[in-house]
């Protein structure tokens, strides 16, 4: 009994957070769904579905956020895998880590002001200036899906180096070992050792920069310029601008109900791959 | 005193103002050159709300926040503010007058003064979001001196909530070394020009007001149209228009400077700062119509340096401060006073003061564009296509 009471104490301050900042505040999201705008904007209480019947007009962000949401994060793995690899199995450890804190110096600066910097880089005078001027011809890659890419991958790769590199560091270097002891050239040692070993963390490095990209808007409103349109844009829109609170919590609710069920998925899928080695979780 | 001024000329004068903007000659010592110090004492003279006075004798705090459009105040004036009371102005920049209603509608804006255009002062009291102003508080506002067709909106049931800033017309700015010598003169040609030799260089504000108004000029409705068939035709329009858009933002400066974008929907003032600094790229209004404004300065309720806020909207409307906006920014005021202190070349420059038959074709916005439903789903359905 006495053991059960502490348990709930402990959990308590978690929970209430949880219940108030979460659960209620979702719990509006949904009431509102269900209601009108109000004539200069704003929310009346109503019960109806035609917010939801509304939601094909925003299916093009919903499009652009399903394609380069998940090619985002796809990106953002393979360039991270081999850097938190070398950081994590080749570096010298003397330097380990100050490069780790390399990794992370980008978050020191506002990702705004970032942004703003690859506005100027992808620019007419930035890097088209240079590919034109080596003769590759005219190209144009601000306000493109590219420019938006190139921007989710150089924000969010902090986030997928990170448990990448922690997996592989934890790994038993002696199964390595092992395996090459047994005949397994380098290659196979990684495909079978390293890969499925460091799984869990790309495993969550990819949940990570997946759920955050759902949700991003300020990289596609800077370097998008307001025509590679994310679901999290539309929804800055509906609040922000054309005050249509009832619509956007139904865009709001569509987002969250994608989401649990692209995450359900994914943990399935995860939880497969992983099932017939006991020691990987998913996180 | 108007003797002084007819002394120096604009670009002299814009030099000494530079010079003592970056500090390299003393504030008298532009003044005096200028004229401006003469004129200000003699104003100061007839007005003592004009003197220069110490700094504030109770403080009033040391920030105030200012929610504003871009490109829109001399920087060297906060300064200046800063240094007379203490209070440092801390800017958010909006682009559109839906984004500061909704901020203020969603509660916690935490501005003090922000900038409404004339169509919206309305809705803002009818949702009594704004405080009806204690003019004894802002001595520097003489409602004698202002044109009431600029001033007039502030004004509503009788009580006056919002005090002129600046006038000025929404046209577009074009840059003519991508034209082929011919200047385009109509919104018809605006989205023509984008949809074939400017495919993917043009620029739309990232505002149902303007936006939208420019599209239903193309068919020469009224740009103010909240009529559901000929909205439809606008959207038609836009959607057509939007594959051939370098971006849909409010922001359009630097992407004008930089050779990005070539052409913009474009307000006075930026189009003024554009041309000054790039000849070759000019501004137009387009010959079907469009938007006559005139925004303000207004206190939100609630405003949490309520003292500060007073003392920046009564530092910016002084005159000699004022003038210094406009000769920073390019957009005209209605403040006879301050008209009395800028260069003639300023007063007869055709982007601040179009020809009377291209102003006579403007319109002033309808405060029903704010609220109107429709308007405000086409422009976001329009964005997220």
């Amino acid at each position: 009994m006495q053991r059960r009471l502490s348990t709930w104490l402990l959990l308590a301050p978690a929970g209430v957070w949880f219940a108030v900042m979460l659960v209620l505040p979702l719990c509006f999201v949904l009431v509102f769904s269900f209601g009108e705008r109000e004539a200069a904007g704003g929310y009346v209480p109503a019960f109806t579905l035609e917010q939801y019947a509304n939601l094909p007009t925003r299916g093009k962000a919903f499009l652009n956020t399903l394609i380069l949401a998940p090619l985002g994060t796809l990106l953002s793995l393979l360039i991270a895998y081999p850097l938190a690899y070398f950081l994590a199995m080749r570096a010298n450890p003397k330097w380990r880590t100050m490069l780790l804190i390399l990794v992370i110096v980008p978050f020191w600066t506002s990702i705004l002001i970032r942004s703003y910097a690859w506005i100027f880089i992808l620019g007419g005078q930035g890097l088209p200036a240079l590919i034109e001027w080596l003769g590759f011809g005219e190209v144009r890659l601000i306000n493109t899906p590219f420019a938006v890419l190139t921007g989710i991958v150089y924000g969010y790769l902090p986030l997928m180096v990170l448990p990448v590199y922690v997996s592989l560091e934890r790994l038993d270097k002696r199964l390595l070992e092992a395996s090459a002891d047994l005949g397994a050239p380098p290659l196979q040692g990684f495909l079978q050792v390293t890969l499925p070993l460091s799984l869990p963390g790309v495993a969550t490095g990819c949940m990570l920069v997946f759920i955050l990209l759902m949700g991003e808007f300020l990289i596609p409103a800077m370097l998008g310029g307001g025509k590679v349109f994310f679901i999290g844009n539309a929804l800055v829109d509906l609040f922000l601008q054309s005050r249509n609170w009832a619509f956007g919590a139904a865009v709001a609710v569509t987002l969250v109900l994608i989401m649990l069920v692209t995450d359900t998925l994914y943990m399935w899928l995860m939880r497969r791959l992983g099932g017939a080695r006991e020691d990987v979780s998913l996180m | 005193m108007t003797d002084k001024i007819d002394h120096i000329s604009r670009r002299k004068f814009m030099e000494e103002l530079r010079r003592y903007q970056k500090g390299s000659v003393t504030r008298r010592h532009f003044l005096g050159v200028t004229g401006l110090g003469a004129a200000s004492a003699a104003l100061g003279a007839a007005m003592p709300g004009l003197m220069p006075r110490p700094a504030f004798a109770q403080g009033i705090g040391d920030r105030v926040i200012l929610a504003t459009w871009p490109n829109y105040h001399d920087p060297a004036n906060f300064d200046a503010f800063a240094a007379e009371t203490g209070a440092a102005v801390q800017v958010n920049v909006f682009g559109s007058n839906e984004e500061m209603l909704a901020k203020l509608q969603a509660g916690g804006s935490g501005w003090d003064v922000f900038v409404p255009t004339n169509y919206t002062i309305t809705t803002y009291v009818e949702q009594d979001l704004i405080e009806e102003l204690d003019l004894t508080l802002v001595p520097n506002y003489d409602p004698a001196s202002f044109d009431q067709r600029f001033a007039g909106p502030g004004t509503v049931d009788g009580k006056i909530y919002a005090v002129p800033k600046n006038w000025g017309t929404t046209g577009f700015a074009v840059n003519t070394n991508y034209t082929g010598g011919t200047t385009p003169t109509t919104w018809k040609e605006f989205f023509d020009l984008t949809q074939t030799t400017f495919s993917g260089r043009t620029m739309v504000h990232d505002y149902q007001l303007t936006t939208i108004g420019a599209a239903l000029k193309y068919y020469g409705y009224s740009f103010n149209s909240i009529d559901p068939a000929e909205l439809a035709k606008a959207e038609e329009l836009l959607l057509a228009t939007k594959p051939h858009l370098f971006a849909i933002s409010s922001d359009y400066q630097p992407s004008m400077r930089s050779g990005d974008a070539w052409m913009t929907i474009a307000w006075t003032g930026d189009g003024k700062q554009l041309n000054r600094d790039m000849p070759e790229i000019v501004y137009v209004l387009g010959k079907e119509g469009g938007e006559l404004w005139s925004d303000f300065y207004a206190i939100p309720k609630g405003a949490p340096h309520r003292d500060a806020a007073y003392a920046l909207i009564n530092f910016l409307l002084k005159p000699e401060v004022n003038a210094k906006e406009v000769l920073f920014h390019g957009y005209p005021v209605a403040d006879a006073r301050v008209n009395a202190l800028l260069p003639p070349e300023m007063l007869n420059d055709p982007i601040l003061y179009p020809a009377a038959e291209l102003l006579s074709a403007l319109e002033f916005g309808a405060a029903a564009t704010l609220t109107d439903a429709n308007r405000a789903e086409l422009m976001a359905r329009f964005k997220s296509a």
